[in-house]
């Protein structure tokens, strides 16, 4: 009796996974037969006319979270490395926790945040000061009118919400590294930075783009503070100051006022490729960590 | 160690009763997957007798010895073959229950496990309310407490705090506690895997004079890689070497006139 | 070292210590955010927040005043129903996969409750809105909190885990040895004494789902109106604040404050104690 309710509850978990990939599916199936591959390609989405292409949600995830992880990656790897090699013992447990406080903030809260701070801050300052100043206006990336909700907007916000993620697995794995090998580097006479890099970043690497994809994973399926600041337009634009959309603020958009079923499913389908994108950037990024914590322990 | 050495040792010299077996083994087989640990171990464990199991290392004494409660299939892809007779009753048989088995017949193991989340008191009557239904009372059950730490040689240290954590309680009296706690349910049969081997001497030294009490009472399996402490408290030695059983006789002959030359080679310390 | 270095070894010192350096830099830039949002959120929250908060209702547009009172009981309602369901689940999943720790099944049911847990919120609110709200053509609080349910069973079911295996085995051993069956041993013993690892797990759990917003959209909903009643509609803190921001109103725009404070003093208090308050007690005796 104990044995059968662990094993359903255990059971539980691959069904619900199971169970959640069909259902996505089968709601996503009208509108991805209907427009094949276009679905992925286009850019025009009416709900009126009945024609949908997701492309620009597609890109603007990609973008804002590619944009989050290169904001985010070097600054999270820093403070791994401050709290794991340099940081003095009664400083690493409070700045650790800080950072992991940062993973604790609801999105909606980072989003209120970022409505009210962020985005005129954006408007106000930053911007003025990219185009203007730093003369990068006539650039792709930074042309355009300043108007705060944009790609600039949900890619900053988004690098703070992954760095707490990406900093705490890369400590873990950098913990993970065996002493011989930074005793080793430091008896041939190097300096601690020169341990870091030649002996103890090569050993974690695997883990640290373990961490940094699992930081992807979230930036990708990331939805309440993404939809407050992105702007949320159907428009594919090379510039970061332009607002844009992502799949997962597409949804929360436009899901309870879906006006017919073709709208819902397309809605659907844009699910299921976020679903799919995320489970494989997750099931990626977890064999690297793992891969690197049983290194550690043999 | 010489065999001069040996023949000093303080012996439990008293005399062997013409005993019953209230443990018979015959031709005992005990497997991990395919590796077999145990090779048709043969022996009859004496009533009221403490009988010793000595061996080096991996030799299968501690296999031997979880087989006579049905500990052994406890592990994963753990297996047995051949019989235990239980006061003459196949443990092994189809309609007995292992947990019927392990009630009947107390252990101890290595190192103390005292259960953390348990006062001292509830440490020691645990194995009364292992069947959930037929617990006795809590009257009962404080007389049974006071009985067991008191046949267990703890009670006058532990009487005023008996409400506290097991875990505030130092290592040997912790052993003592499970010792308490395998007495508490009246086994005829009390197994001891090594009991001795987490202790300080101190404490080795009580729960020797401990197991030398209780014989005449219960039964005693007790697995050792202590010779010396074979020859102090055990009326049998059994010697194993690499799964097999060389060699079962009284203590003092098995000490002093051994019958295989594998068992002299290891009591007079050639090997293992 | 792959290669020899060819710098003078000041250079090399002064290299370090750059490096060291942005490190402290990077540090300081990770946890300025936080410092941030957390000041503003205390200055502005705490301006708009009142008595009325915690028992009012919310108030028309124009009206001043109104509170949040049935977004609390709200958010209350969902992590009830989200706990009754996803711990005992979670909690038996973790000692399942604890108990068969080798097996191939064990392994498989570890990594898709990692996947899991990576999955985006959306997706699990439109996969309850499908499964859940679909076919019976109404929201209600029991969907939302079966939503949030199935974020939490990967959480609890991998902490149950972790906190079950530092539980020693002779501890287990000691329980079947003197006759406890093997659900009794799991249950009264191994679970017992992994307890307070366990309650710190389901904490963090909790705090993980209160603040969630996006699985609510379209399954809780949200609602104007006060209700306790499992199968309408109900409010939610997260929604409440997230209504709230994105209008046009200054009287809205402080009330999502003063809710986004409450939401966060709420998460915060809850890491908190499972932080400090459980930790787990292994020591003495076994190891």
């Amino acid at each position: 009796m104990y044995r059968f309710i662990t094993t359903a509850f255990a059971l539980s978990i691959p069904l619900l996974l199971v169970l959640l990939g069909i259902e996505v599916a089968v709601a996503a199936w009208p509108a991805l037969s209907a427009f094949k591959l276009s679905f992925l390609t286009s850019s025009r989405w009416d709900a009126v006319e009945g024609v949908f292409g997701a492309a620009p949600a597609i890109y603007g995830t990609l973008v804002s979270s590619a944009l989050a992880l290169v904001i985010a990656t070097p600054l999270a790897i820093g403070v791994a490395i401050f709290l794991s090699e340099f940081a003095p013992p009664w400083l690493r447990q409070p700045v650790a926790f800080l950072v992991d406080l940062l993973a604790a903030i609801p999105s909606v809260v980072y989003g209120l945040w970022g409505i009210f701070v962020l985005v005129p801050a954006l408007r106000e300052y930053v911007m003025p000061f990219l185009s203007d100043r730093l003369h990068l206006g006539n650039t792709p990336f930074f042309s355009g009118p300043a108007y705060g909700p944009s790609m600039l907007a949900a890619g900053l916000i988004l690098a703070i919400m992954v760095l707490p993620y990406i900093s705490s697995v890369t400590r873990e794995v950098l913990m993970a590294v065996p002493r011989s090998q930074r005793e080793a580097a430091l008896a041939l006479g190097a300096t601690r930075w020169e341990m870091i890099w030649g002996a103890v970043l090569p050993y974690a690497r695997s883990g640290i783009v373990g961490g940094i994809l699992l930081g992807l994973g979230r930036a990708l399926g990331e939805t309440m503070a993404v939809t407050m600041v992105i702007g949320n337009r159907h428009e594919i634009s090379s510039s970061l100051f332009a607002p844009g959309y992502t799949m997962a603020s597409l949804i929360a958009n436009e899901f309870s006022e879906a006006t017919n079923d073709m709208h819902l499913s397309a809605l659907m389908a844009v699910g299921a490729v976020l679903l799919l994108v995320t489970v494989i950037v997750n099931v990626i990024a977890r064999l690297l960590v793992w891969r690197v914590e049983r290194q550690g322990k043999a | 160690m010489t065999e001069h050495a040996v023949a000093e040792l303080p012996v439990a010299n008293a005399p062997i009763p013409a005993a019953e077996p209230r443990v018979a083994v015959h031709s005992l087989d005990a497997y991990f997957g395919a590796q077999r640990v145990v090779r048709g171990a043969t022996v009859d464990f004496n009533e009221g007798q403490v009988t010793a199991i000595i061996g080096p290392s991996g030799c299968g004494k501690s296999t031997l010895l979880r087989c006579l409660n049905r500990m052994h299939e406890t592990v994963p892809t753990a297996r047995v073959e051949g019989e235990v007779l239980l006061d003459g009753r196949d443990i092994y048989a189809r309609e007995v229950n292992a947990i019927q088995v392990r009630r009947r017949i107390g252990m101890v193991f290595q190192r103390p496990t005292p259960f953390p989340t348990m006062s001292i008191r509830d440490n020691v009557v645990a194995g009364l309310r292992a069947d959930g239904r037929k617990a006795p009372s809590r009257a009962e059950q404080d007389e049974i407490a006071v009985w067991a730490l008191q046949r267990a040689a703890l009670w006058d240290e532990v009487k005023d705090r008996l409400r506290d954590s097991a875990l505030a309680l130092s290592g040997g009296q912790q052993q003592r506690l499970c010792i308490a706690r395998a007495l508490a349910t009246k086994p005829r049969v009390l197994l001891l895997d090594e009991p001795t081997a987490s202790l300080d001497p101190l404490s080795t030294q009580k729960v020797e004079e401990l197991v030398y009490e209780l014989r005449g009472e219960v039964t005693i399996v007790m697995v050792t890689h202590n010779m010396q402490q074979a020859a102090r408290v055990s009326d049998r030695t059994a010697f194993m070497l690499h799964g097999e059983l060389v060699e079962v006789a009284p203590t003092s002959r098995l000490f002093t006139t051994p019958g295989d030359e594998r068992t002299e080679a290891y009591i007079t310390g050639r090997f293992g | 070292m792959s290669r020899p270095p060819r710098r003078s070894i000041r250079g090399r010192r002064a290299r370090s210590a750059v490096m060291v350096g942005l490190t402290v830099v990077a540090s300081i830039l990770a946890t300025l955010p936080l410092l941030l949002i957390l000041g503003l959120l205390i200055q502005k929250g705490a301006s708009s927040l009142s008595w009325d908060f915690f028992t009012a209702m919310p108030k028309p547009v124009g009206e001043t005043g109104g509170g949040m009172a049935n977004a609390i009981l709200g958010t209350v309602m969902l992590i009830a129903i989200a706990s009754s369901i996803g711990l005992p689940v979670g909690i038996g999943a973790g000692l399942y996969l604890a108990e068969h720790r080798g097996t191939k099944f064990a392994f498989l049911v570890r990594f898709l409750s990692d996947v899991l847990n990576g999955l985006p919120s959306i997706v699990v609110g439109i996969f309850a809105w499908q499964f859940l709200v679909r076919p019976v053509k109404h929201f209600s609080a029991l969907a939302g909190g079966i939503a949030l349910a199935a974020m939490m069973i990967p959480l609890v079911t991998r902490t149950t885990e972790e906190m079950i295996r530092l539980v020693p085995a002779s501890l287990r051993e000691a329980a079947l040895a003197l006759g406890y069956p093997r659900w009794r041993t799991s249950l009264t013993i191994v679970l017992r004494t992994a307890l307070p690892g366990i309650v710190t797990g389901a904490l963090v759990a909790v705090a993980r789902i209160a603040g969630e917003t996006a699985p609510l959209l379209f399954t809780a909903f949200g609602n104007q109106f006060w209700s306790t009643s499992v199968n309408e509609p109900i409010s939610a803190l997260p929604i409440q604040i997230f209504t709230y921001a994105i209008s046009p109103y200054d009287e809205w725009h402080s009330l999502a404050w003063a809710g986004a404070l409450v939401l966060l003093a709420l998460v915060l208090v809850i890491s908190l104690v499972a932080r400090f308050a459980t930790r787990s007690r292994f020591r003495g005796g076994h190891d």
